[in-house]
């Protein structure tokens, strides 16, 4: 009876959490369609700065990351592949992985070790301050002042990291492909084109415009939900990084379902 | 409270208060920290909150503030009751007073100039040129002129609360209210926000509502002092008045005296009514 009761109450603070993730998300984007209404900029300058932090400050780590992935990628499909004497289709191979899973995926979890856990610190840091405190008292909204910017910094930079991190990865399979395969790197990136089309890329960044709500919405909820003391932002930002990546697989998932049961 | 020093009324005017505070009660889940409190603050006064660690100074603050909803109670800010309060009326009343919090909580990714001018950018519709200079007057109110591209983290604690103080004076509000001036600094520093707070009181007639447990800051700043213990109130009065009080709550907190073993809630409340047990002398 125990067991069923805590699997109820899991469930129900679980729904009670997304509630509050999608509250927030929503009464961010209420701010930034005010800002935009009575055209103000101060949002837009922090966005900026968050845009920089979270997007340029990224793309060296993001970079390697992802050719490495793609080098990888070409490897283990290679394996299989040769089997089949197929080794010439490990360019589509890798780029399918690539721009429809791996490139999102990717992008998102070193974002959420990047800047997901830097949103929770700071807010949970500010909390401990008394800087929200004092945001409220100067009758400032604190979600339109702190969380605005950052998700529309997000939602601007995890598309274009995602390109990036696709381009990359398939940078990385022709390493494989030149080395390996008998490709030249024109030849390989032609048949990399050759393999995709649209909607892989745009699924890829459907998924990663979710995954950077995600990733703002509980980098955000975790550090305003942070208590007295410096301990307490430790543990904001462990939550952030641990609850982000569970939710970007759940997202993941479900994105991954509905293309290939609905649209493709 | 029976035995309750209250020389409020005695000290009363025609007057109508700037902050009134009828019956208060805040309460954390199940945990009630402030137990029916109640006294005036005349507009133009510097009344002090003084009271020990836990004594619920801080949430009456707080709740001053609207950081904490009052579970029953009523505190009426400018004529308006803030249990009863809009949103937009919250904004509004929000742009008269200012807070200097204890920890100064500037925000630690602008500049002192930056965080000063904040409120005028976002309430006030002045030009950028018109707002530096407000911003370089404030500063120079509080003695920091020059520093208005500092960072906080570059300024010293003293400079900090001062910084705060700029900003919380930014929009000129009618009533100020500080969290712990001289908390964490030197009693040299701390004299001289002291001295920072009676400037504001004498240029510019501001009601001011300080929270502390500094004895010393507390009465050279007071107009009038309300003594908190356990959420409740022990005394309100003015200094002399509370310097002769012979409550022996207000007297072991003026006496510095240590606080008894106490085990039993009614062992409590007998001290408090000034029966056994009697504080340690």
């Amino acid at each position: 009876m125990a067991f069923t009761e805590n699997i109820g109450a899991a469930t129900l603070d679980g729904l009670a959490y997304v509630g509050g993730l999608a509250r927030l998300g929503f009464s961010a984007a209420q701010a930034v369609v005010k800002d935009v209404v009575e055209r103000r900029t101060l949002a837009y300058g922090r966005a900026i700065h968050q845009a920089m932090a979270v997007g340029i400050g990224s793309l060296p780590i993001l970079s390697l990351i992802t050719f490495f992935i793609g080098t990888i990628l070409a490897l283990q499909s290679a394996y299989e592949l040769r089997k089949f004497g197929a080794l010439q289709y490990v360019a589509d191979a890798v780029a399918i992985s690539v721009s429809r899973e791996l490139g999102p995926l990717i992008t998102a979890i070193l974002v959420i070790g990047r800047s997901g856990s830097s949103f929770a610190a700071e807010l949970g840091t500010m909390k401990v301050n008394e800087e929200i405190d004092a945001l409220e008292t100067m009758a400032l909204d604190p979600v339109r002042f702190l969380v605005a910017p950052k998700m529309l910094a997000m939602l601007l930079m995890m598309p274009c990291l995602t390109i990036w991190a696709d381009f990359m990865g398939f940078v990385g399979g022709s390493v494989f492909g030149v080395a390996a395969a008998g490709f030249t790197f024109t030849t390989y990136m032609r048949a990399t084109l050759d393999a995709l089309v649209m909607r892989d890329i745009i699924t890829g960044l459907i998924k990663s415009v979710m995954f950077g709500l995600v990733i703002t919405t509980v980098g955000c909820q975790e550090g305003l939900r942070t208590g007295l003391g410096a301990e307490e932002v430790g543990r904001s930002t462990t939550a952030a990084v641990v609850k982000s990546i569970f939710l970007v697989i759940m997202v993941d998932l479900v994105f991954t379902a509905m293309f290939y049961f609905g649209i493709g | 409270m029976a035995d309750e020093l209250n020389l409020a009324d005695a000290h009363g005017s025609a007057q109508a208060p700037a902050v009134s505070i009828r019956n208060l009660h805040v309460a954390y889940g199940e945990r009630e920290i402030l137990h029916g409190v109640s006294f005036d603050v005349l507009a133009g006064e510097t009344v002090v909150i003084l009271g020990g660690s836990g004594s619920g100074k801080s949430t009456l603050l707080r709740t001053l503030v609207g950081l904490e909803r009052p579970t029953s109670g009523d505190v009426i800010i400018r004529g308006k009751n803030l249990c009863a309060l809009s949103e937009a009326e919250w904004r509004d009343l929000r742009e008269h007073i200012g807070i200097s919090f204890q920890s100064g909580a500037l925000f630690g990714s602008m500049s002192v100039g930056e965080n000063v001018a904040l409120p005028l950018l976002e309430h006030t519709k002045l030009d950028p040129a018109t707002i530096e200079i407000m911003v370089r007057l404030k500063l120079n109110e509080v003695g920091l002129s020059g520093y208005e591209d500092y960072m906080p983290a570059q300024l010293s604690g003293g400079m900090k609360k001062r910084a705060a103080v700029a900003r919380a004076m930014a929009m000129d509000p009618e009533i100020l209210f500080f969290d712990e001036p001289s908390a964490g600094l030197d009693p040299i520093i701390a004299a001289g926000i002291d001295q920072l707070l009676l400037k504001l009181k004498e240029a510019f007639g501001i009601t001011i509502i300080v929270v502390t447990h500094e004895l010393a800051s507390a009465f050279l700043i007071a107009d009038r002092m309300v003594l908190l213990d356990k959420g409740h109130i022990v005394a309100v009065g003015t200094t002399a008045e509370l310097q002769a009080s012979t409550h022996p709550r207000v007297r072991q907190f003026l006496d510095r005296v240590a606080e008894p073993e106490i085990s039993q809630e009614i062992d409590y409340l007998q001290m408090l009514t000034g029966e056994v047990p009697r504080p340690r002398q």
